[in-house]
């Protein structure tokens, strides 16, 4: 493999990299905060496509423009099922809050994945801006735009997270109820509003790659599970428990998949992504970007 | 007091003699509707119950009795069944391509078991979740062509064989299940599901309990596996990798009663026989009913239909 070749394939490892981040970082303050995992993630991902991809073909909107119609949409989706669903378990304590939350959000996929062929059809959609084909070229690699402009919005909304968390009153709300939500009840936090936001910040983000996942490949309602594996594979990369760490884990998977899928047949690349989950689970199971405590 | 006692004991051996003496007629039952009735759909109807009666089986030996929540059966069942046709197609008997194929899905099984097993909570659900697509998608990618007996194995198509070996196989998840509840081994895998922490600190070795659930529990789903590839003219690779396989095993076991012998048993029963009403009237829409219907159990009534038959049984009995 030339260099410049080798080139190409680890910038193209680090965009889509980008993407597992920002998808991996919602499910990872979900679990973090509410300490449950959501596997129709993934469907939010969906969904937040088809909000962009809706916007694209009947408002004609940029579809990086379009996140100011589709975070908030998926906000409130968000909203809406910790309403009617995740409130009943986040009720749960320990092991049974982790069983019932994987048992009923792996039925809520059927339900989401469903609703959507029944709604958009099982139509495999794609969003074509202007200037799809377009893009910066350095030393013989070539940077779509699209793709460009999905990273640097990743690496600002990861940015924006960290101010939001660590320098604003409700973030730190949000970091106190994960430390210890007896707690931070105690401090006069209602944590149950902090869940229902974190629940719903967390189907935002979601709905940010899900925006990306329709410029850079496509959408169809069957995608969900593959973004909700996807970011399973990346939190159990960075640690559990560590939300910003999604992100350089992001890349780091992204990049992983991207070198050896060029060395052993792009067709084999799922199972890298795989190996990688349960060589990090036997070797260093506190994840890669957590210190040892 | 001493008639209390004298009918308190024809009442126990009455109720002695119930169990068996339904699994009988079940049974027989199972072998001669198919039979007098003989019209394709019955068969095909029967065939599917069984199925899915051994699969959702094999989901509750692991997860309704060591309490460990496998989200990618349909990755064993897929094994089972990618291996059985395999080996069948090329030629080996078809027993011995069928236990392969068992045998193929626990060894991957202990491939994901090992390491997540180890770790606490929710690793061990989304290895084999993992597994599942990642197989699915591999299958699909490299396999694309959809696969279909040859044209011999077809003329000598007997959809009864399919039947029986389905209702065997039913008959030895079942059975298997009876006798792992019935073994030394089943207080130390009760204990597991009930507190891991408890079971270790009274010396139970936890991760041999925990492995020993999931080599019967994929071995069986193998097998069902194997079934679908024996019974099935044609079908996509990756097909029986499908995270519906494993939806359903769920869906059987929470609609029946988790953790229990018969749970499966009538989950898969109403499930398939609902599912076939469901699945022409209402052809895209009835997923999202069975998804709602999944979360309302898991939710309210995470016992099941066992544990309101119980609870009817009880409240005539108070009577």
């Amino acid at each position: 493999m030339s260099i410049e070749s080798f080139l190409q394939t680890l910038v193209y490892g680090v965009f889509v990299g980008g993407i597992y981040g920002i998808a991996a970082m919602g499910l990872a303050l979900v679990f973090g905060v509410l300490k449950m995992l959501n596997i129709a993630h993934g469907e939010l991902v969906m969904l937040g496509g088809y909000a962009s991809f809706w916007a694209f073909s009947t408002l004609g909107m940029d579809p990086f423009a379009s996140l100011v119609i589709v975070i908030p949409a998926l906000f409130i989706v968000g909203l809406a099922l910790d309403r009617t669903v995740y409130r009943h378990i986040v009720r749960l304590l320990g092991e049974e809050k982790i069983k019932n939350s994987l048992l009923v959000s792996f039925g809520l996929t059927l339900v989401l994945q469903n609703l959507a062929q029944w709604l958009f059809t099982a139509d495999e959609r794609a969003i074509q801006v202007a200037y799809a084909g377009e893009g910066l070229n350095l030393m013989g690699v070539t940077m779509p735009y699209t793709r460009l402009g999905s990273l640097l919005i990743a690496l600002l909304v990861t940015l924006g997270l960290n101010y939001f968390l660590h320098h604003t009153y409700p973030g730190k709300a949000i970091l106190a109820t994960a430390e210890d939500f007896e707690a931070a009840e105690l401090a006069g936090i209602n944590i149950h509003r902090v869940y229902m936001m974190t629940f719903a910040l967390g189907a935002a983000l979601a709905s940010i790659a899900g925006t990306f996942v329709t410029v850079t490949y496509g959408l169809s309602p069957s995608i969900g599970i593959i973004w909700t594996l996807k970011a399973l594979i990346v939190i159990v990369l960075a640690g559990t428990g560590s939300i910003l760490g999604a992100f350089p884990a992001g890349i780091l998977l992204g990049i992983v998949e991207a070198v050896s899928g060029a060395f052993i047949g792009a067709t084999y690349r799922e199972v890298i992504g795989l190996v990688i989950f349960l060589l990090v689970l036997i070797l260093r199971p506190q994840g890669l970007f957590v210190g040892k405590n | 007091m001493q008639e209390i006692t004298l009918t308190q004991r024809t009442k126990n051996s009455f109720h002695r003699w119930l169990v068996p003496a339904w699994i009988i007629i079940l049974i027989l039952l199972a072998v001669f509707i198919p039979q007098q009735v003989d019209k394709q759909n019955v068969w095909n109807l029967f065939f599917l119950i069984c199925l899915h009666i051994s699969l959702a089986q094999s989901w509750n030996i692991l997860a309704g009795f060591a309490g460990q929540n496998s989200l990618g059966h349909a990755a064993f069942f897929g094994i089972g069944a990618w291996v059985t046709r395999t080996l069948w197609f090329h030629g080996t008997p078809f027993v011995l391509a069928f236990i392969s194929g068992g045998l193929a899905a626990v060894v991957f099984a202990m491939l994901i078991g090992a390491p997540t097993f180890r770790l606490r909570g929710a690793y061990f659900a989304i290895g084999t979740l993992g597994v599942a697509e990642v197989l699915r998608i591999t299958a699909s990618q490299n396999f694309p062509l959809i696969s279909t007996m040859s044209g011999s194995m077809i003329a000598t198509y007997n959809l009864s064989a399919r039947y029986y070996l389905a209702l065997g196989l039913a008959m030895a998840t079942t059975g298997a299940a009876y006798i792992l509840l019935r073994s030394p081994w089943s207080l130390g895998i009760l204990a597991v599901r009930e507190d891991e922490e408890a079971a270790q600190a009274t010396g139970v070795h936890v991760l041999r309990h925990k492995l020993l659930a999931l080599s019967l529990s994929s071995f069986f789903a193998g097998l069902a596996g194997g079934v679908f590839a024996f019974q099935q003219i044609s079908y996509y690779p990756s097909a029986p990798f499908s995270p519906l396989w494993t939806f359903d095993s769920l869906l059987i076991t929470f609609i029946g009663g988790l953790g229990t012998l018969a749970g499966p048993l009538i989950g898969a029963i109403f499930f398939v026989v609902v599912r076939e009403q469901l699945a022409v009237n209402l052809v895209e829409f009835h997923q999202v009913i069975f998804g709602i219907l999944f979360i309302l159990i898991v939710l309210v009534f995470p016992g099941g239909l066992v544990e309101a038959w119980e609870r009817i049984s009880k409240s005539f009995k108070r009577k």
